[in-house]
Parts: C-alpha cells; structure tokens; sequence
C-alpha cells in the first residue's frame, strides 16, 4: 500500500477508510458493483474470457504474496492448479454431484492446501535457485501423475467437469438487480470473480497483518527476524501453504470454465506465465497480479492479430504471444524490476514528495 | 537379466548425457552464482541450427560443429547482453531472468523453426548387438555419446588445470575482487565461462536428439533432470556433477523400466527433496554447510 506522509493521509480520510478492514470490504464491495456491471454489459465470450482473468488472477494473487512478500519463488504453480482441477473433476460430474458448487471449490482449496503443506515444509529449507528447481520438477511431474493413473484420472484424454446449474436462489438475485436470466457460462464467470474477490479480500487483509509483517521481514533479513523471535521455517511454510491454497481455488474456478481437466493444460508454460503475471504487474502488489492476468488473458487475441497481419502462419502467430511475455519478463526485470503497479507508485511517491518540498 | 541389462544400460547412456547437462550448469554456478534455466531451450536453439544445415544437405559432423560454435555464441551473447546486469544482485531477479529467456527461446525456435516433431539423423547405428542368448543394448550412437562427453570434460579439465586461460577463470569464479586487482579481466572470463557452458549444453541437446525427435520443448525435461544431477553432486563440483548425472540417469532408467516412464519425472523431484532434505551439501559434501 502507497504510504502517503502521515499528515496527508490524517486529514480528510474518514476513520472507516483507515481501518483496513473496512477498507478492504469497501473495495469488494466496490469491485463487486464493477463486477456485476461488466459481466451483464459483455457478451458469452467475453464472460469466457472473465471467467480465465479470474482464475489467472487467484492463482497469481497466490503467488504475488508467496514471491513478493515472503521471498519464495515458486514454478510449479500449474502444479497446484492442477491439484485442484482434478479434484474439482473428481467430485464434479455426472448428473448426480457429490458437493454443492461452494463445497467443491472448499474441498479443492483444501486438497492444494494439504499438498502445499507437503510441499512447503520442504521448499521452507530452499532458497533462490534451489526452490526453483525444486518446484520446476514439482510441475513437470505431477502432469505424469494424471497419465499414470489413468484408470481414475482419465489419461491423456483428462477428466470431464459438469457445467454447474444456476440455483434459483441466484438466478432471482440477479434477476432483480438486472432484470437479465443468468446462462450457466455467466454463472461460472460469477463464480471466478467471487471467489477471486473473497480470495483477495482475504490476502489484502493477511498482507497487513502480523502475518504479513512476519512474511515481510523474513524476505528482508533471515538474520534480523530470527533474531527477533520469528520461527523462519513456521513463516515459510505458513506462506506457501496460503500461496498454494490460492493455486487450489483457481484450479477448481478452471475446471468448471474450461469444463475439461487433462494433463496439457498444465504444462511447464502454466506455471512460467503465471509468475510472468506476476512479475509483470509488480511482486507483492494484489493490484498488479490482477493487472497481469487481465494482460495474460487479453493479450494473446492482440497479438495473434499482429501476427496474422505480419503475414505469419496461425501456428506461429500463436507462438508471438509466449515470446512477448517473455520478452516482457526480462525487459521488467532488466529495465522495471519493481514492475508496472510498483514502478507507478515509484514515479507517483517522488512525485507527491517533489510538491511537498517547502520552496 | 535381459531387461535389467538393457535398463541399465540405456540409463548410462542417458546418465552420461545428463553428466554433461549438470556440468554446464555447474560451470556457470560456480562463476556467476545462477542456475541458468535458459539452458535447456539454448541447446534446443542449437540443435535445431544443426538439424536445419542436415537437412540442406551438409554432412551430420559439419552441423555437429555448427552447433557448438553455435552453443559458444549464444552462451557469450546471453552472458554480456542479459545477465551481466543482474549479475549479483537479487538471486530471485536472475532466476526471473533465465525463466523469461527460457520463453522466449521456446517461442523464437516454435516461430522460426515450427512447432511439429521432427526427426534428428544419427551417425552411428541404434541398434544393439547380439552376444549369445543376450542382447547388449549398448548402441553405436550410444558408445558416441559416451565417449563425445568424456572427450568433452578431459578437455575441460585440461583448461582448468593446466592452462593459463583455466586459472584465471578459476580464480575470477573464487574471487572475482582479488582476480581483478591481480589484473584478470573478470568480465571476459564470465563471459568464456558461458560460452563454455553453452557448448557442453548444446553438445548434450546434440546427443539426446540424435536418432529421436526434436521439437521446441524437447529439452525441457532435461533442465530438471540436469538440476537434479548437480545438486546431487553439491551444484559446486564438476566431477559430483558427472557421477550424479550418471547416478540419476541408472536410477531414472530404472524407475522408466520397472515402474512406468510417466513417473520419471516424479521419480527425479523426489530425489531431489530427498538429496536436499538429508545432504543438501550434495552426495560427497562432509561439512556442514549451509547453502540451501
């Protein structure tokens, strides 16, 4: 959060805005207006398109706080996405499901979150390269999983998932705010957003916390913190726990959009573009990763386009969208290391001190 | 009998392949402290040089040098151009780093080269040979490989230890402070260091793609597998490098054979928690030191 110089920031802020969880709930609130608005103002495929914002935009707000805040890199994302795909695909087909909507989407949070903590009391030990390296096997090898046990996991074909059925309940809401029936593909792109606006509300509000001063000053100086009675390991597994859960959710919010749970949709490409959305937006800022993953859904259309008008093949103007992100993740980390959401508060902070300056 | 030779066999074929992986990436760690994730495309990029010269008809040696000479460049352009700027700074930016030219290499080669598999020539024969009731699965391109990697780290060892250019290469990766007072230009020495690395990184993508197919993401596994192999053999040491590349390759084969290939990968991420779990210092280590 930009910290405005203290007087600036006590005169004509009202007390609620300083409490940061009423904060905090006032921006859900905020973003779930905006939601409603934009999802009945856009088309079927638009909202297909919001749908995969959302679930790019959970798993990277995970990861924005595992990388950004506590200093653990992580490429095996698409491995928890992935976790909680098929889970979500184990417990959601058929005509007859298991569990309600928001019971799977729960028990797929918590599959990734037991695994995440697997994972974590062992990547806790790592750093730098080591971790990297370790999750890179991570999301090479649990694809292999899926084709392994192919007998419960469905192989290379993957999984089916059903579409979920609006209930009446929701369908009313929303008929009376809006006056419009909601399809089942609205619905799923409802789904994505509330989770996503839950699950940030949630990690702006750890972020603030003691937890996230924790996390913070473990990433800043292992020395000073330990010194200073925080307990590193409990820290780093606490963040990769949440980090992973966050992976979990977003699998299950794909499943249900992508309506399909097969290993090729967790690739190591996956797990590369989400920490380029990351990295994109600015490491550790929510704002940015969402920033990031409207880039990662939109900008592919774009590029193709311009593909396609420089005279390339469909095939190869599919591939100009990796190339650009990963142009873009070394221009960021070589030209804008704080990335886009930090790089403005940067420019914006010298700024508001420039015109404090007594002249 | 017959299977477990021919496991073992064909795991210390791959075993000498992933040796030669481990030890490019041992050689820049030990230089520049950074895991070059790049490396697994760089390989691809030059093998893929190779197999286009191949098919325009030049003989299998010529894009086998092509390749190489290839892997130098690339290794010394990516060196000066992009990792010299981040060069110790925050380890997070120069993994962030490799990882961005590990995309953009994927996508490049699937733009310039195309996406579909295509099939790589050996010059040596993949078959086997009898030897009464067995058959040794021991082939003529396998023999090659083994022996180009041996050639390959002999003459490493020769410039490290018994050349000029290896000792100041070697003392800009102990201490790249003193190094440069006692008048090493430190600079160019990184940049040889990759260049090097680049070159038993792309022989290594030149001895997996032979006689198999190439397609852009071909080496990707390899990355971790080479990973594994060098923190198996402590990620400092260029002889831990090669016995855990030949360690990890028996052991994958193993796994590959007996258990089911899908679970090679697994295989190779449970060894490593294990390695980093119990000896993080890597198989031969003996003090202990933290590092992880």
């Amino acid at each position: 959060m930009a910290s405005l110089p203290l007087p600036l920031a006590k005169v004509g802020r009202s007390t609620l805005w300083q409490s940061t969880l009423w904060r905090h709930l006032l921006l859900a609130v905020a973003g779930l207006v905006v939601v409603v608005l934009v999802l009945e103002g856009t088309s079927d495929f638009r909202n297909a398109q919001l749908a995969a914002m959302a679930y790019l935009g959970i798993a990277a707000g995970g990861l924005t706080v595992l990388t950004g805040l506590n200093g653990q890199i992580s490429l095996g994302h698409g491995a928890f996405m992935a976790i909680g795909a098929y889970t979500t695909a184990l417990l959601y087909q058929g005509t007859e499901p298991v569990l309600p909507v928001l019971g799977v989407l729960l028990a797929a949070t918590l599959v990734a979150l037991v695994v995440g903590a697997a994972v974590g009391v062992a990547a806790a030990r790592l750093h730098g390269p080591y971790l990297a390296g370790a999750t890179l096997a991570l999301a090479i090898a649990v694809p292999g999983i899926a084709l392994f046990f192919d007998g419960v996991l469905g192989g290379e074909q993957g999984l089916n998932v059903r579409l979920p059925e609006v209930p009446g309940w929701f369908a009313d809401i929303l008929f009376f705010l809006t006056a419009h029936d909601v399809s089942s593909s609205k619905y799923v792109a409802y789904i994505g957003w509330l989770s996503l606006i839950v699950t940030f509300v949630l990690l702006a509000n750890l972020s603030r916390s003691r937890v996230g001063r924790i996390w913070r000053a473990v990433r800043d100086d292992e020395v000073a913190a330990e010194i200073a009675g925080i307990n590193l390991g409990r820290a780093r597994v606490l963040a990769f726990l949440v980090s992973a859960a966050c992976a979990g959710l977003a699998g299950a919010v794909m499943a249900m959009a992508v309506r399909l749970t097969a290993p090729s949709g967790f690739t190591l490409t996956l797990s590369l573009t989400l920490l380029t959305a990351v990295v994109l937006g600015g490491l550790g800022s929510l704002l940015g990763a969402l920033i990031g993953a409207a880039l990662l859904t939109f900008l592919p259309q774009v590029v193709t386009g311009v593909g396609a008008d420089l005279g390339l093949s469909d095939l190869q103007s599919a591939e100009l969208t990796p190339l650009v992100y990963g142009l873009t993740m070394v221009l960021v980390i070589l030209l804008a290391p704080a990335g886009i959401v930090g790089s403005v508060r940067g420019w914006w902070r010298s700024r508001a001190e420039k015109a404090h300056k007594p002249a | 009998m017959q299977q477990f030779l021919t496991t073992a066999l064909t795991g210390l074929t791959l075993g000498f392949v992933y040796a030669a992986f481990a030890l490019a990436l041992v050689l820049i760690w030990r230089s520049t402290r950074i895991v070059n994730f790049a490396q697994a495309p760089m390989a691809m990029i030059t093998t893929y040089v190779a197999l286009v010269l191949i098919d325009a008809g030049v003989s299998y040696w010529v894009g086998f040098v092509a390749a190489l000479v290839a892997g130098l460049v690339l290794g010394a352009v990516v060196e000066r151009v992009f990792v010299r700027p981040v060069e110790g700074k925050s380890e997070i930016n120069a993994v962030i780093l490799t990882l961005g030219l590990f995309i953009v290499l994927h996508a490049l080669a699937a733009v310039v080269f195309g996406s579909r598999y295509r099939s790589f020539p050996a010059p040596f024969g993949l078959h086997g040979f009898q030897a009464g009731e067995l058959r040794i699965a021991l082939t003529g391109f396998g023999i090659f490989t083994i022996v180009a990697v041996l050639v390959v780290m002999g003459l490493l060892v020769a410039l490290f230890r018994f050349t000029d250019l290896g000792l100041k290469m070697r003392a800009s990766a102990f201490n790249a402070e003193v190094a440069r007072l006692l008048g090493v230009k430190v600079g160019r020495m990184l940049t040889l260091g990759w260049a090097l690395a680049a070159l038993v990184g792309s022989l290594s993508g030149l001895l997996i793609a032979g006689g198999s197919l190439v397609h852009p993401s071909y080496m990707d596994s390899v990355v971790v597998y080479g990973f594994v192999a060098a923190v198996l053999g402590g990620l400092d040491s260029p002889a831990g490098a090669v016995v855990g590349g030949l360690l990890l390759g028996v052991s994958l084969s193993f796994v590959s054979g007996y258990v089911g290939s899908e679970l090679v990968a697994l295989a190779s991420l449970v060894i490593l928690m294990l390695v980093l779990l119990l000896k993080p210092g890597g198989l031969f280590s003996h003090a202990a030191e933290r590092r992880v």
